[in-house]
């Protein structure tokens, strides 16, 4: 039998349901899109973390970390971070506890934890060469310009090795502070040579030490027992004791003096 | 020139495959809310369907990057984009199922609904238990059934396009929504009837 308010019951209900469901169309939350951005690498988020001279600010995305500025001058990072990467930049509205806790252990002294992957997006192939070298370099210890060129077959290209690591977007994590001049001297740093001369002097490396050392004119530190020549931060040049130290005005001196280079710092030879 | 909305939203597979990371963010913004919604509806809660749809972007980047150009220019890319959304959110739910349990046939009723914080200005309060009581009854749905009903009813995607989000013959998703919403209705019905006094 027909019953005609039963229906119509029956028909308030659907309606009821059909509504209910439509109801149930979420909203994304605001957070959705610029972490997709992020993690994809279309736009970077910033936190701080300790570093060896000071807070450290680090600009990073899904790809690794992008850049890094001393934490003091906040606003003309976020400034030179459009005008180079043209991507949004944002404070992290989480800090990442994983990046935050890698980048300290990897820039705790006397540890030598794994580096944080780098987003090197936008550096030129010879750019990052430049980078690497300067990455092989142990804490502690400085290289000069020249060193860098000639590891990469350049040896003529020393200016644009300057040039390449002056353009280093991740200062501090990828340490082209310890690329020096062939005397010693610190110079040249983006965020100034007083940063740099802190950065070495937290890491161990006697900056002041070693301008004295260079002014005098030495380049290179042998030992007459191993007759073994060093660049003067060299850990194996770190070794030999006052009695058995002898100076070094270059490659050719100490190659005259029946010296040959360190198979670990990689000296130039007296040949070349 | 004055464009329909509907152009732009045709361009976008060709904007893509010329500059993927200029029109990356317009994919996102136009799909953002199918992507979290889905999420939502086969997870459950908004943080994990909030990861699921972070995935889901960032696969399709990484898939859009990889293609030849052609490919990305002819994609249709909400079926596309539906698909592997439901697929991570399947798979998160296998990793950890939510705690509640499938309506059947002659089941007696649903889970009790969470009081609301005694924080929240009332009208908030009530259309989001309004909403919880919805999303309770669907997610007692057998999954079958509520994917195919959130994809029509909930998001209001032709049938044409369910089935080919959920690759299946467009007549068996007609069965799973019409089947779902059918269980969905004896339901409430039961729960109006227990409301009377």
């Amino acid at each position: 039998m027909n019953r005609p308010d039963h229906d119509d019951d029956r028909w308030e209900v659907a309606r009821e349901l059909a509504l209910g469901l439509q109801g149930l169309r979420a909203e994304p939350p605001a957070n959705l899109r610029p972490a997709v951005l992020e993690r994809v690498g279309l736009a970077d988020a910033f936190l701080t973390v300790r570093g060896p001279a000071g807070p450290l600010l680090i600009a990073y995305n899904g790809r690794g970390i992008s850049a890094t500025a001393p934490a003091a001058d906040q606003a003309a990072f976020l400034e030179r971070f459009q005008a180079r990467f043209r991507r949004p930049l944002r404070p992290a509205d989480r800090a990442p506890q994983r990046l935050v806790a890698q980048v300290e252990r990897f820039l705790e002294p006397g540890r030598r934890g794994t580096p944080p992957r780098f987003d090197l997006r936008g550096v030129s192939a010879f750019e990052r060469a430049v980078l690497a070298k300067a990455q092989e370099i142990p804490r502690g210890e400085v290289r000069p310009y020249a060193w860098v060129a000639g590891e990469l077959g350049q040896q003529a290209a020393v200016r644009a090795v300057g040039a390449a690591l002056g353009r280093n977007p991740i200062p501090v994590l990828i340490p082209c502070h310890r690329v020096v001049g062939s005397d010693g001297r610190l110079t040249g740093y983006a965020w100034g040579v007083p940063y740099k001369r802190t950065l070495l002097a937290a890491e161990g490396a006697d900056p002041a030490g070693l301008e004295l050392l260079g002014r005098r004119g030495t380049r290179f530190l042998g030992s007459d027992t191993t007759r073994v020549y060093c660049y003067p931060t060299c850990h194996n040049a770190r070794r030999i004791t006052d009695p058995h130290q002898v100076r070094f005005r270059g490659a050719g001196e100490a190659g005259r003096a029946g010296y040959r280079p360190c198979l670990d710092c990689r000296p130039p030879s007296a040949g070349g | 020139m004055f464009k329909p909305v509907m152009d732009t939203q045709q361009e976008l597979p060709a904007r893509l495959a010329r500059d993927l990371d200029g029109a990356f963010e317009a994919l996102v913004g136009d799909h953002e809310r199918l992507v979290f919604g889905l999420a939502l509806r086969v997870v459950g809660n908004p943080a994990d369907a909030e990861e699921v749809a972070q995935d889901t972007f960032e696969r399709a980047y990484n898939a859009l990057a990889g293609y030849p150009a052609e490919r990305v220019a002819a994609m249709r890319l909400r079926p596309w984009l539906a698909q592997i959304a439901l697929n991570l959110a399947r798979n998160r739910l296998r990793r950890r199922p939510p705690p509640t349990r499938p309506l059947e046939d002659g089941d007696g009723g649903l889970p009790m609904l969470a009081a609301p914080a005694a924080s929240e200005p009332a009208e908030v309060a009530e259309r989001g238990q309004e909403r919880d009581f919805w999303a309770e009854l669907l997610a007692c749905l057998p999954r079958g059934y509520r994917e195919a009903v959130v994809l029509r009813h909930v998001e209001g995607l032709p049938y044409a396009e369910v089935a080919e989000i959920l690759d299946r013959p467009v007549g068996t998703v007609k069965t799973h929504v019409h089947r779902g919403v059918r269980l969905l209705r004896v339901e409430l019905e039961a729960r109006k009837e227990r409301m009377q006094p």
